[in-house]
């Protein structure tokens, strides 16, 4: 099948597939709660009251209708206003979305970078000190719970050492930069503010360590296990054979063959990059999209929820979709 | 026949399989890992099982007399800001954590299996439906969705359990189907058909069967996953609530005494920290024991 | 020797396995003289494969070269640093192997994979490669405009093969290994092969080494032939020779074995099976096998002797400085 054709038929799934999600989240939102507003107020709010919530939150129409409504604002944009802000869920999205989206790259940039790296060297060097050195560096960063390495990392660099910064993107002193995109790290060197820039950096680097760990472990681990596959074929034989110098063989004939389940596995991470962004947003507290669905739901402030829960899916099914695509341009035996 | 020629017969029949069995065995005791995983596992069940009778202080007692402790030979993990014994806690935890792998895994393994084979088996509308369903689960984020249903259905051990299993069972269905999928097509299942038997028959007594291996090795494989997601829960607080010693949650309380009274959160996690990784190194030992390159 | 290309001297390959080490060539000798076609057959796990692999020493870990010399126009290659053995591999010694599909990289369009060894001889770029690319493509019946731009999985066996040929022949080598380039092809393509592969090495005139464990094929195309069995040679000589007059009692196993077209009778096979390789027969491999072992073949290792000109056989039924 031809490129083009591929990534059709994907995109339309995947609108489709969105679909799905409204319901799922409007389901969970309006239908698992027996009474949506009772646990909102507390148990003894007085009935009017209970009665003016439900309108105003349009509960008391029929379930369907209510659907209805919800996809008709969603395709409009509109995705209701969050009660603990007042403000449209939309915009508080656009407020918190960059910051989770500076913290993700950043990770992801570290992790891929890291993770590919040892898994190449462990593959070639196999059983030497670099490969159980990674092994065991790789175990360790899927067994441990991001949120408790985070916190042992920030009570060792900050409390303990105090090289790094605490909580927080900035520094109190430090005058952040006009918003741009959103973020900081970005919008500081468009401005040329260097002071922003240093201290956002330095606010970052732990946090997207933490982040990356596991996805550098994730990483590693694939891309040895990949490439040792590889390794084996018939073909890097026949490339041997023919008198290719082995650096050649290593980084012409197999990395790309080796890389190709690298690329879902790194469209696999940045999902857990996601959920791990939830819990590093929480401990280090950083205004990101994680930290406010988190609050959302402990408030249980259902616009924010449904509206946060969304946009989440929706970046996820776009972050795979192109995942699938790469693979698609990568192997040419995948555009079936 | 008499009985010792009735046990032969019964164990000539089943030789292959026990010949399997020695070599899986054989295998598995030259992975140093999987050997290592398993050990932890299995200490962790006894302590989950067998710690409660053992440890010297009950967990959910609180002595304000001995708050905020560090680890001493009273207290080995030292004491949270109620005068709770960290360590008791800890090893109650386990149980906890016993009780939600191992009902999430029936739960979530079950609901997958027989949504798979059905799939798998009937193919058609079914199947797409089945497959559409799937995508539309794992388009969100594991923890995320399971955040959600657990907010939704309010902070609990039971909740947290339901919303887990509600998340997990896509993978097992996918398993299942893609194996029952492959089971159909088998010559022997067209024999079976062609002498008479029932759909349910089928699928109950030849295809499922063939399906429960590739899901318990992956049951296996996420039981890590299953106790990292339900600390999470914990820690955010939308899991199991305090007093309950659920390790997450213990992590929790001790945020905010981390710099003073570091070992409220750190031994807990170290606790998760070490069973994930058992299960880590079981599961990745089974993996490579199952990989037919490797059975040799 | 005059006019010899490539000789083995005592050449002895061990692979450490978990299970033990594996004897797999135990002092194979045998010499391949300019232009000629040497055949090597041998039953499945005799050593055949490891010994054109040992040549282009392409035996890596866990399998090594414990002895032995490899002279390849005057050069050890055993002790041959591996930069130089990259300027040997691919243009002086070229080898094909048994699966085509399975050799060439999926993710390459064939005619790159081509032009990636012409280049590397002509020390320019692929682009610039792309007539000399379309000459080899013809030179193997292909026709460059509908076959250079595809990938292997959208080849056929047949065709993948002879995409391998031209690689392997369009650096014009002094000595061509074809491992078994026919077992995994129908035996239509596999008669269009041999044919093929027969053109090209009488026009250029390139030495030969061809391994199969088709006695039929190996009768066609070689000129002189080695039987080996599990990891020794047992018996040397030219094809008319070995056919008309077979020694090693393995050779005249192999040769019964052949079904002939109009008999009738019951196929004979050779009793018993193929040794383990980590625990090898002691003394002659074949003794536990032989319908003439005698008290010595047990203990004793037979040395490889020249019984009629041109005639080798390692057998302690012939020859024996004994007897």
């Amino acid at each position: 099948m031809k490129l083009g054709s591929y990534i059709l038929k994907r995109s339309l799934l995947m609108l489709l597939v969105m679909f799905g999600v409204l319901a799922i989240v409007f389901a969970i939102v309006h239908v698992i709660p027996a009474d949506p507003v009772g646990a909102l107020l507390g148990g003894n709010a007085p009935p009017d009251v209970v009665e003016r919530m439900k309108e105003q939150l349009g509960l008391n129409k029929p379930l369907f209708d209510q659907f209805v409504n919800y996809v008709w604002g969603v395709v409009h944009g509109n995705l209701g206003n969050s009660i603990q802000s007042g403000r449209p869920v939309i915009r508080d999205i656009e407020e918190y979305f960059p910051v989770t989206l500076q913290l993700s790259i950043a990770s992801i940039i570290i992790s891929i970078f890291f993770g590919i790296f040892l898994g190449i060297f462990s593959a070639i060097y196999r059983n030497r000190w670099i490969d159980h050195f990674s092994r065991i560096f790789s175990i360790l960063g899927v067994s441990m719970p991001v949120f408790w390495t985070g916190l042992i990392l920030l009570l060792i660099f900050y409390y303990i050492l105090g090289w790094l910064p605490g909580t927080g993107q900035l520094s109190l002193f430090i005058i952040p930069p006009e918003k741009i995109t959103g973020m900081i790290l970005v919008d500081s060197l468009l401005e040329g503010n260097w002071e922003a820039f240093w201290d956002g950096l330095r606010h970052l680097i732990l946090p997207a360590a933490v982040l990356g760990y596991a996805a550098t472990a994730s990483i590693a681990r694939i891309t040895r296990a990949s490439m040792l596959d590889v390794l084996n074929q018939d073909y890097i034989r026949t490339a041997r054979a023919k008198g290719m110098p082995k650096r050649i063989v290593i980084y012409r004939h197999a990395l790309k063959n080796a890389l190709i389940p690298v690329i879902t596995i790194i469209g696999l991470t940045f999902g857990g990059l996601l959920e791990g962004a939830v819990l590093t947003e929480t401990v280090f507290g950083l205004p990101g999209l994680g930290r406010y669905i988190v609050n959302a739901l402990l408030v249980l402030d259902y616009p924010a929820i449904m509206g946060g829960t969304l946009f989440i899916a929706l970046v996820y099914s776009l972050v795979n979709l192109s995942v699938d695509l790469i693979y698609a341009v990568l192997d040419p035996r995948m555009r079936v | 026949m008499t009985l010792t020629e009735k046990i032969s017969d019964f164990i000539e029949k089943r030789k292959p399989i026990l010949e399997d069995w020695k070599h899986t065995f054989f295998l598995w005791k030259r992975t140093k890992l999987a050997i290592i995983g398993t050990v932890i596992v299995i200490v962790f069940v006894l302590v989950a099982i067998i710690g409660p009778f053992l440890i010297p202080y009950d967990p959910l007692s609180q002595n304000m007399s001995e708050r905020l402790q560090p680890p001493s030979l009273r207290h080995f993990f030292g004491t949270d800001q109620f005068g709770r014994d960290i360590f008791s806690r800890v090893i109650s935890g386990a149980m906890i954590e016993v009780e939600i792998i191992i009902i999430v895994s029936i739960i979530s393994g079950g609901i997958g299996l027989i949504l798979g084979v059905i799939a798998g088996y009937f193919g058609g509308a079914i199947d797409e439906i089945l497959m559409r369903a799937t995508d539309m689960f794992l388009a969100f984020p594991s923890l995320i969705l399971a955040m959600a249903f657990a907010a939704m259905l309010g902070p609990s051990l039971i909740n947290t359990i339901i919303a887990i299993s509600l998340v997990g069972w896509t993978v097992f269905a996918r398993l299942a189907r893609a194996e029952a999928m492959k089971v159909k097509t088998q010559p022997y299942i067209e024999a079976i058909k062609a002498l008479g038997a029932s759909k349910t028959r089928i699928i109950s007594i030849h295809v499922t069967p063939m399906c429960v291996s590739p899901v318990l090795v992956q049951l296996t494989l996420r039981m890590g996953t299953v106790i990292l997601t339900a600390a999470s829960l914990g820690f955010l607080g939308l899991g199991v609530r305090p007093p309950l010693p659920e390790w997450g949650a213990m992590v929790s309380d001790g945020r905010s005494f981390l710099l003073d009274q570091w070992w409220i959160s750190t031994f807990p996690g170290i606790a998760i920290a070490i069973v994930v990784l058992g299960f880590n190194l079981l599961g990745d030992g089974l993996r490579d024991i199952m990989d037919p390159r490797l059975r040799r | 020797m005059n006019g010899a290309l490539l000789t083995v001297k005592n050449l002895k390959v061990v692979f450490h396995t978990y299970r033990g080490t594996v004897h797999a060539l135990d002092h194979v000798n045998f010499t391949v003289l300019k232009n000629e076609r040497f055949g090597i057959i041998g039953e499945t796990g005799c050593g055949k494969s490891v010994t054109s692999l040992a040549i282009m020493r392409l035996i890596e870990q866990p399998g090594e070269i414990v002895e032995g010399e490899i002279i390849f126009d005057g050069k050890d290659l055993v002790k041959t640093q591996e930069n130089t053995l990259n300027t040997i591999r691919g243009r002086e010694i070229s080898m094909i192997f048994q699966e085509p599909l399975s050799s060439l990289n999926p993710v390459m369009k064939v005619g790159f994979q081509i032009g990636e060894s012409i280049a590397r001889i002509k020390n320019t770029s692929i682009k610039a490669c792309k007539n000399d690319i379309a000459e080899v493509l013809r030179a193997v019946d292909l026709d460059p405009d509908r076959v250079a731009n595809l990938y292997p999985h959208e080849l056929s066996g047949g065709m993948a093969q002879r995409i391998m040929i031209a690689m392997a022949l369009s650096s014009k080598p002094k000595l061509l290994i074809a491992d078994e380039p026919t077992s995994a092809l129908d035996v239509t393509i596999q008669a269009q092969i041999m044919n093929l592969l027969d053109d090209l090495v009488s026009k250029m005139n390139n030495t030969v080494i061809l391994i199969t464990h088709d006695l039929g094929v190996a009768a066609q195309f070689c000129d002189k032939i080695m039987i080996m069995y599990a990891g020794t040679a047992v018996e040397q000589a030219k094809t008319e020779e070995l056919f008309a007059n077979p020694l090693h009692p393995y050779t005249k196993g192999l040769l019964k074995a052949i079904p002939r077209v109009g008999n009738r009778d019951r196929l004979t096979g050779i009793p018993g099976s193929v040794p383990d390789l980590v625990n090898p027969p002691s003394g002659c491999r074949f003794h536990p096998r032989c319908p003439n072992a005698m008290k010595i073949c047990s203990s004793q290792k037979p040395a490889l002797m020249e019984i009629n000109p041109g005639h080798l056989v390692a057998c302690h039924l012939y020859g024996d400085e004994n007897g």
